[in-house]
């Protein structure tokens, strides 16, 4: 365990270089093989795939296997309607919990407290503790199989809501005043200086709900009954052959590569608004 | 907090409506409204409730497969949770080293945020494959086990674990390694002029100091595995063999949605409102600025 820290030694410390780079190599490569593994399936011919043990060199059928599994499921659709959630879950909540903190932290009304702990309580009612009774009052707004049924029980977020509220509590008092002699209203104050103000706010938020948006799961299940109306996550479970299909596992990982990709991307290429997203929601 | 602000009536409740309204009718409305359920019997489709009483309760609490279900919660839990901790702070140390090429290394590690539990799941479910599956085939070169998840029910648990602690890995890291950034520099300086060494400083030093972190990172986990894995179970295992992977979430929508006892489902949404009620309270008691730096 000495690779934990480098010493101070001059001598040892390009050793211990040396090996925290090939500790660091094979933990990545250790993580990152179920990836690497599904991949080479996804390019492989079914006659490979179910020769055990598989090769682990990418086949020539990629193309092949990707265009067929897109028909089959509808693969386009499916991710349109992902899109779709993701980027209205994202903005939605964004937006509800601006106007939330905005009025918390820049008025003073009867309620203020009620309102705020109406919010935090949202926290401790995740969505499968109240499955049947939320599906109940979507379908009585005839909402199952539709974008609102999708998407609007989900905007609520007490995380945003108070990461913006903290932001807001340290715009300094002068700021307000002097949109006030200015004859600035509040919602002017909102849009001309709290909002340009608050970007690098909202795309680190929008970073981590696009990728909580696109990787639900349980309520795109019961929200929708029509294939035209899944997500790329639930439509492609049912790929994955029983009992008397052919096990067409190639195509199974191509569909998972697919749908995979677009939040993984997002991190990869957006890691810093990311990692900030996600270290400021969670306070 | 005194603070400069604007005057108006009716303006704050206009601005909070949106996200009072969604809150009222999505969440605690349903929340009550599982609450009421759990003290009826409802028939099939909806159309009569019977008033039961404690009913459901003692009858969850007197099913043996119930019992079960919360056991198999918590080794799952326990089993992300652990492996998750021990993995991601390990790696995160690594990467946390005054090393050449250490945005490359974080980036390699964090990708993992973005995959979906089911999308893990089905990776995972391919190499446990019994007939196809790699790790069955190397298993099978040492021993003539069989690593059979559709039979055993602990491979098929610990396949589920795998899934949920692969696809988990990410956030642990990136909170692991903030937390890694916050210990000053002079204090590691000091204990290696007092003669620590790696293991000695990361036991006595870097540990406790993470504390904090490690903490909030278990309850989030527990968090995590109890409540956003459902994904996995249904599309990897269905809660099997037999139920040995029938975790509460997944048993509460299946006597729910598949078998319609809504009475029945309702009165463990409650437990589970229980249970997340108390991690979150331990979450916000014990965690970040109170814990002493």
């Amino acid at each position: 365990m000495a690779m934990l820290l480098p010493g101070i030694r001059k001598s040892t410390i390009n050793g211990r270089k040396w090996i925290i780079h090939l500790l660091l190599i094979l933990a990545i490569l250790l993580i990152g093989f179920p990836l690497y593994y599904g991949f080479v399936i996804s390019t492989q011919s079914l006659d490979e795939v179910i020769k055990v043990p598989q090769s682990l060199l990418p086949s020539g059928y990629l193309l092949e296997n990707y265009v067929k599994v897109w028909n089959r499921i509808q693969m386009g659709r499916l991710l349109i309607n992902s899109t779709i959630v993701a980027v209205v879950v994202g903005l939605g909540k964004i937006s509800i919990a601006i106007l939330s903190a905005f009025a918390i932290v820049f008025f003073d009304f009867r309620g203020k407290q009620v309102a705020f702990w109406m919010i935090f309580i949202t926290l401790m009612l995740p969505v499968p503790v109240r499955i049947i009774s939320t599906y109940q009052v979507v379908s009585t707004l005839g909402w199952v199989d539709t974008y609102a049924g999708l998407t609007i029980p989900l905007i609520a977020s007490a995380t945003a809501t108070f990461l913006f509220r903290q932001f807001y509590i340290t715009i300094p008092d002068e700021l307000v005043d002097a949109a006030k002699i200015d004859g600035a209203g509040p919602l002017r104050f909102l849009w001309s200086i709290l909002l340009p103000n608050s970007g690098a706010n909202i795309a680190a938020l929008f970073v981590v709900m696009f990728i909580y948006g696109w990787n639900q799961y349980l309520w795109p299940l019961m929200a929708t009954n029509s294939d035209n109306m899944r997500v790329v996550v639930v439509g492609i479970a049912s790929t994955v052959p029983t009992g008397t299909q052919l096990p067409e596992w190639n195509l199974v990982m191509a569909a998972a590569m697919m749908a995979l990709l677009p939040p993984v991307l997002v991190v990869i290429f957006l890691q810093r608004w990311f990692v900030h997203g996600l270290l400021e929601t969670e306070k | 907090m005194k603070r400069s602000i604007f005057r108006n009536r009716w303006l704050p409740y206009l601005l909070l409506a949106p996200q009072l309204v969604v809150v009222v009718v999505f969440f605690f409305w349903p929340a009550f409204d599982s609450l009421r359920l759990s003290f009826f019997k409802v028939a099939p489709f909806g159309d009569r409730e019977i008033f039961v009483g404690l009913g459901n309760f003692i009858e969850l609490l007197t099913a043996p497969e119930y019992g079960r279900s919360v056991v198999y919660s918590f080794v799952f839990s326990l089993g992300v949770t652990t492996l998750g901790l021990v993995g991601s702070l390990f790696l995160a140390n690594l990467a946390n080293q005054k090393i050449r090429g250490l945005p490359f290394y974080r980036t390699a590690i964090l990708w993992t945020y973005g995959i979906a539990p089911p999308v893990s799941g089905i990776i995972w479910l391919f190499i446990f494959h019994p007939s196809y599956g790699m790790l069955p085939y190397l298993l099978s070169m040492v021993t003539t086990y069989e690593f059979n998840w559709l039979l055993k029910g602990w491979v098929a648990m610990l396949l589920v674990i795998f899934a949920a602690a692969w696809a988990h890995l990410g956030y642990n890291i990136a909170f692991f390694l903030a937390g890694l950034q916050t210990i000053p520099e002079s204090v590691i300086e000091a204990a290696r002029v007092d003669g620590a060494g790696g293991f000695e400083l990361f036991r006595r030093i870097t540990f406790p100091l993470l504390s904090p972190v490690t903490f909030f990172l278990f309850l989030m986990n527990m968090v995590f595995s109890f409540f956003e894995t459902f994904g996995i179970i249904h599309a990897v295992t269905q809660g099997g063999p037999g139920d040995t992977t029938t975790i509460m979430v997944y048993k509460a929508y299946v006597d729910g949605f598949v078998n319609l006892r809504m009475g029945y489902s309702a009165a463990q949404s409650v437990i589970l409102m229980a249970l997340v009620i108390v991690l979150t309270v331990l979450q916000f008691r014990y965690t970040e600025r109170k814990v002493t730096y």
